[in-house]
Parts: structure tokens; C-alpha cells; sequence
């Protein structure tokens, strides 16, 4: 009885003087005792709070409300990578526009949320181990994001990020480089620098680098900025981002495709391109190669690549492990990109699908959008729009659909107020 | 131990089915407008400024305007592009969805004369097509209550540049009136709840 009053306290994440989660228990092992002991009702546990994981868990139940759902994630809040690059440079004054919380959410929709960090899963006993305890599923939903491929890179240690940070995961991060932006004199150097493809958020980095280029203008003018691309080409929205570079940021920031960071020195803000050839900055934003999320490997998630995680496109199914389903960043997931409304719009295929499995009904096909705004001024946005379908059990574009923005720009003031709509859309969708 | 018992059957049917189930169906009506949601909001109710809602929109409506959309006939930003990632059938279910979604009621600020003017204006010039205050779509005649005004607003603005055409009904009763009974009526309708 002491037990099951205890679990609802914590569950319900109102926190009447109980610790929660994540953040007292941080790099313990978990525990394998039961927190959340399943009763009758079929449970769908979702990993992830995220663009993806939220709305899962919200679906679902929305679809069948027979069917239980826990929501596990680290955080309190949440904090949206897509607009951070508004808050790094200075157009936003804080995160509050980038954050949501889970309490709205759950009551709405009857969600019990978990606040704790998973730390295994057991697809053979059907359980996720979390600091807190072990939750059992009947169903897995992982939307855990990525993890970055720092071993790849000489130099690169656990205090890495604290000097040069990547900022690729909306938070600290993103404060710590707005900060070193903020301090740094004019006249100064930045240096950003961006790995191979595929990686979340194709378009985000030439935005970073566009909307830094705009803070140096404004207010440091005497300053330049060097991005430079591990890919051969600009990877999203090419000719708009070109133009924009040319039109607004001549004489500031200069593109420099090819170039593969190896090596990195923090203490002399250095890093090192295939071994030779060297980038100093005054303010180094460097963003590493990505993966899927560390839980995702432990799960047996990964694929042969070693890096993202093979499903089934109709349901999301991984490929490898039964029951477990992954969506978002981590998935690999056809001619979707790693974004935020691709996760959106993946956690509700998976949703549907799931519960038809639950139920024993017949599955549905894939149809997807991915709709993705860049900003490259403060009044002025573009964007890449596209419809998804499965073919051939793979996600593809739909013919002659999709595309971006006009390259004569005569959309990107509209096409700035609608980003604005897209965010409190899709972050509202996500908290209530 | 009952518990346990019915925890292994789930468990077993689950597997089964995920083993054999492959063949899925085309997409449904919720399968295709879920996707909308990120942009329209969960249900059709947007929170996005200059997003419009969907919520209880006349299936005509939403047909009508995703096919202008695909053919350009209608401007917009991303519209067209991802219009044309449907077919008419798709629009249907999108419509057959939306329709049958509740009205989705906004909560914004408003000019309280604009909006008193603006209810007079509606009542004398706009309420045959526009029923129940713009609360009610009917045929091709989207439901104005409480859309957000800054949508309206860019709306209006598309009609009056001539980029959006004016339903020939519409442009008579537009015609006469001032920029600022136009901005009255936004008002109105933005407030209806």
C-alpha cells in the first residue's frame, strides 16, 4: 500500500517533497525493481519527451484509451533545438519561447509521466530500467535523439563541449555559446564547424552559421566567420542559403565545403581538418558527427552502419528487436530527414499502427509532411516543405510534391511570421 | 498470478501479429491529417498566428481550397507545395476529418468598438454565406469565428493585392466597404467564440 502511494506520487511527477528523477541518481546503473507494476491494462512506454516521443504518447492515447501509456524522460522541461538558433544569436532573449513542460500533457490525455533516465532495456523480458526502477511494456516507443561520435575525433574529451561547444542539443549548450558570441571583441573569429551527412536538422547549421553572421554585422562588424562543411556541398536549402550569403553577409562569413574536422585542441579553441590543415577561433562551435542515442545501442537498436537504427517504415518496428518501435532522429527512416516535424509526423504513424497491432486490426501506410523553416535575417525566412509515402516498403517523396522557397525571396518575410506559427503549433501540439 | 497469466497471452498475440502483419491498407483519413497537425494544431485548432484553424471547416471548403492551393490558383508559402503531394481522393479524407473535428474557440485581443462595428457590418452584409457569426461553414464558405486576426489579416491583404481571387459574391459586398469596416469585421470574426 506505502508502495503504491508512493509510485502515484511519483508518476503523477508532483512532487510533494519527493526527489525526482535524473538529476539527484545522475550516471547511476538503474534499478531492476519494479516502479510502476503493470496491471491488467495493455502499456505502451514511450523513451523520449521529445518531438517525437510527446506526441507518440499522446496519440496513443488518443487513439485508445484502453491502452496505458508511460512517458519516460530526464528532463522537467523541454527545450526545442528548432528556433535555438534565434536565442544563440540574440534574436530571442531567452529560452522561454523554446520551452514546454509535460504537466498539461499528462492530465490531458491521462499520460503517467516518469521523470528518470533510462538506463537499459531488456527486449527479452519486455522492461526499460530506469534510475528509478524498471518499467515493464507491452510495446516500446524509443524517441531518445542522438548521441554525438566524439571518439572519432582526436582530442575530443569530456570537457570538450564546455570550451567549444557543439550546442546541438538545445540548453546549456546553447546559452554557453550565445554567451562566448556575446563576450567575444569585435574583430573577433568564429569558427563553426559541421560533420557528414546524415545528422539532425540538415538546414540548421548554415542557419546558425547565417544568423551568427547577422549578430556580427549588427553588433560586431569588424568580425568574420568561417564555417566550414565536412560535406562537399551545402546539404539543405542550397540556393537559398547562397543567396542569402551573398545578398545580406558578404565580407562576413565565408563557406568552406570539404573540410572534415579530425582533430581538436579546446584550450587553443583549434580544430584540425584531415590532419593539417588548421582553424583557430576566438569563439569554435563545433558540432560533431551524430548516432543514435546511447539507450539505442544498449538496446540492440543499432544497425549494421553502427550508427542509426533500421525499422520497419510501415510501423516503425525496429528491424532487430520485437516490440520496440523507434522514431525520430535516431530512426533511419527513408527520404525523411532528421527534424522535428518528421519525428511529429513519424510518432503518428507509429501511433496508429501500434494500436492496430495492439488491437489486432490491420495496419495502415505510411503518409508523412515534413515542413522545416531556416531563418536568414531577423524579419526574412525560407523553407523546405515535402510529402511523404512508402514505396516498395521505403519512405519516399511524392513526385512532383514538395520543395523550397521561391529563390527570388519573394515569400520570406510571410514565410518568417508562418516559422513563428510553426513553433508555438508544433510546441503547443507537443504540451497540451 | 492472474495478472501474470493475461500479461504472457498479450504478450503472445502481440508477437504473432508482428510477425505476420505486413499488407497495410492506404492511408486513412486520420493517417493523412495527422500530419497536418504540427502546422494546424491537434485536431485542426491552431495556436499559430497566421495558421488558419480546421477544426469544423465545410468539407467543400477544405476540398476547395486544397485544390487552388495545388493548382496555384490560391498563393500561399508551403501550401502549394505540399498540396501537390495529394491526390483528390487525400483531400476528401482530409476534409471528411476535419469537418467532423469541434470548433476550435481562440482566445485573442481584440478592439472592442472594432469588434462592435464590425458585428453590425457582418449581420447587413456578410451573414448569408457566413452563418451563425462565421461560426458555420457551409459549401465553399470557410468558418471565420475565431480564426486568428493576424491570419485575416493576411488574408484580407492577399484578397485586396488581387494575389487571392474574391468569390464574385464577396467582392460585390467588399467593394463599398472602407479599409477600416474591413478591419471592424476581422475583428468580429476573430472574437466570435
Amino acid at each position: 500500500m506505502t508502495l503504491d502511494r508512493r509510485n502515484f506520487i511519483k508518476v503523477l511527477g508532483s512532487a510533494s517533497g519527493l526527489a525526482l528523477a535524473g538529476c539527484a541518481t545522475q550516471g547511476s546503473v538503474g534499478s531492476t525493481s519494479e516502479i510502476m507494476p503493470k496491471g491488467p491494462a495493455r502499456r505502451v512506454v514511450v523513451l523520449g519527451g521529445g518531438y517525437g516521443g510527446a506526441i507518440a504518447a499522446k496519440y496513443v492515447r488518443m487513439l485508445d484509451k484502453s491502452i496505458e501509456v508511460v512517458l519516460i524522460e530526464k528532463n522537467k522541461q523541454f527545450i526545442s533545438c528548432p528556433f535555438s538558433n534565434f536565442y544563440i544569436a540574440g534574436l530571442m532573449n531567452d529560452m522561454s519561447a523554446l520551452t514546454i513542460g509535460y504537466d498539461k500533457l499528462a492530465a490531458n490525455h491521462g499520460i503517467k509521466m516518469l521523470f528518470a533516465e533510462a538506463t537499459a532495456i531488456d527486449p527479452a523480458a519486455k522492461k526499460v530500467i530506469t534510475t528509478e526502477g524498471a518499467v515493464t511494456y507491452d510495446r516500446l516507443i524509443v524517441s531518445p535523439g542522438i548521441d554525438f561520435r566524439n571518439e572519432e575525433v582526436e582530442g575530443y574529451t569530456a570537457d570538450t563541449a564546455n570550451i567549444i561547444p557543439h550546442a546541438w542539443k538545445a540548453g546549456a549548450q546553447s546559452t554557453l555559446l550565445r554567451n562566448q558570441l556575446q563576450a567575444m571583441p569585435d574583430g573577433g573569429k568564429v569558427v563553426i564547424s559541421m560533420p557528414l551527412a546524415p545528422f539532425r536538422c540538415p538546414p540548421g547549421p548554415y542557419e546558425r552559421a547565417t544568423l551568427i553572421a547577422l549578430y556580427l554585422k549588427k553588433h560586431k562588424p569588424k568580425s568574420k566567420l568561417i564555417l566550414l562543411d565536412a560535406n562537399a556541398d551545402i546539404v539543405a536549402k542550397k540556393p537559398l542559403f547562397m543567396k542569402a550569403w551573398n545578398n545580406y553577409y558578404k565580407g562576413i562569413l565565408e563557406y568552406m565545403p570539404g573540410k572534415k574536422v579530425t582533430a581538436v585542441d579546446a584550450a587553443k579553441k583549434t580544430l584540425l581538418v584531415e590532419g593539417i590543415e588548421e582553424f583557430k577561433g576566438d569563439v569554435v562551435n563545433f558540432i560533431p558527427a551524430q548516432r543514435a542515442a546511447a539507450i539505442a545501442g544498449k538496446a540492440g537498436l543499432i544497425g549494421e552502419d553502427k550508427k542509426w537504427c533500421p525499422v520497419n517504415m510501415t510501423t516503425f518496428e525496429s528491424t532487430l528487436q520485437k516490440n520496440i518501435h523507434v522514431i525520430g532522429d535516431s530512426a533511419i527512416a527513408g527520404a525523411m530527414p532528421k527534424s522535428g516535424y518528421s519525428a511529429n509526423s513519424q510518432a503518428k504513424v507509429c501511433a496508429i499502427n501500434i494500436v492496430a497491432l495492439m488491437n489486432g486490426k490491420e495496419l495502415t501506410e505510411l503518409s508523412g509532411v515534413n515542413v522545416c523553416y531556416s531563418a536568414i535575417s531577423d524579419h526574412e525566412s525560407i523553407s523546405v516543405a515535402a510529402v511523404y509515402t512508402i514505396k516498395d516498403g521505403k519512405i519516399v517523396s511524392v513526385p512532383n510534391s514538395g520543395g523550397i522557397s521561391p529563390v527570388d525571396f519573394s515569400m520570406t518575410k510571410a514565410e518568417h511570421a508562418y516559422g513563428e506559427s510553426w513553433l508555438r503549433n508544433i510546441l503547443t501540439e507537443m504540451s497540451t | 498470478m492472474k495478472q501474470r497469466w493475461s500479461m504472457w497471452v498479450l504478450a503472445a498475440g502481440a508477437l504473432s501479429l508482428s510477425t505476420t502483419a505486413f499488407a497495410a491498407a492506404p492511408p486513412t483519413a486520420e493517417m493523412i491529417s495527422f500530419s497536418c497537425a504540427g502546422c494546424h494544431g491537434t485536431s485542426g485548432g491552431s495556436a499559430g498566428l497566421t495558421m488558419p484553424s480546421l477544426a469544423s471547416q465545410s468539407k467543400t471548403a477544405i476540398v476547395d481550397a486544397m485544390k487552388k492551393f495545388k493548382s496555384g490558383e490560391r498563393p500561399s508559402t508551403v501550401m502549394g507545395r505540399i498540396a501537390k503531394g495529394y491526390s483528390e481522393a487525400d483531400f476528401n479524407l482530409m476534409a471528411e476529418y476535419f469537418s467532423s473535428q469541434k470548433f476550435h474557440p481562440t482566445q485573442q485581443v481584440v478592439d472592442a468598438a472594432k469588434v462592435k462595428k464590425g458585428a453590425s457590418l457582418q449581420e447587413a452584409n456578410c451573414s448569408r454565406c457566413h452563418l451563425e457569426d462565421g461560426k458555420e461553414g457551409k459549401d465553399d464558405t470557410p468558418v471565420m469565428a475565431s480564426q486568428w486576426l493576424t491570419y485575416l489579416q493576411m488574408q484580407m491583404a492577399l484578397y485586396q493585392s488581387g494575389a487571392r481571387k474574391m468569390p464574385e459574391k464577396m467582392a460585390e459586398k467588399v467593394k463599398p466597404l472602407s479599409k477600416e469596416d474591413l478591419e471592424a469585421l476581422l475583428h468580429f470574426y476573430a472574437s466570435v467564440k
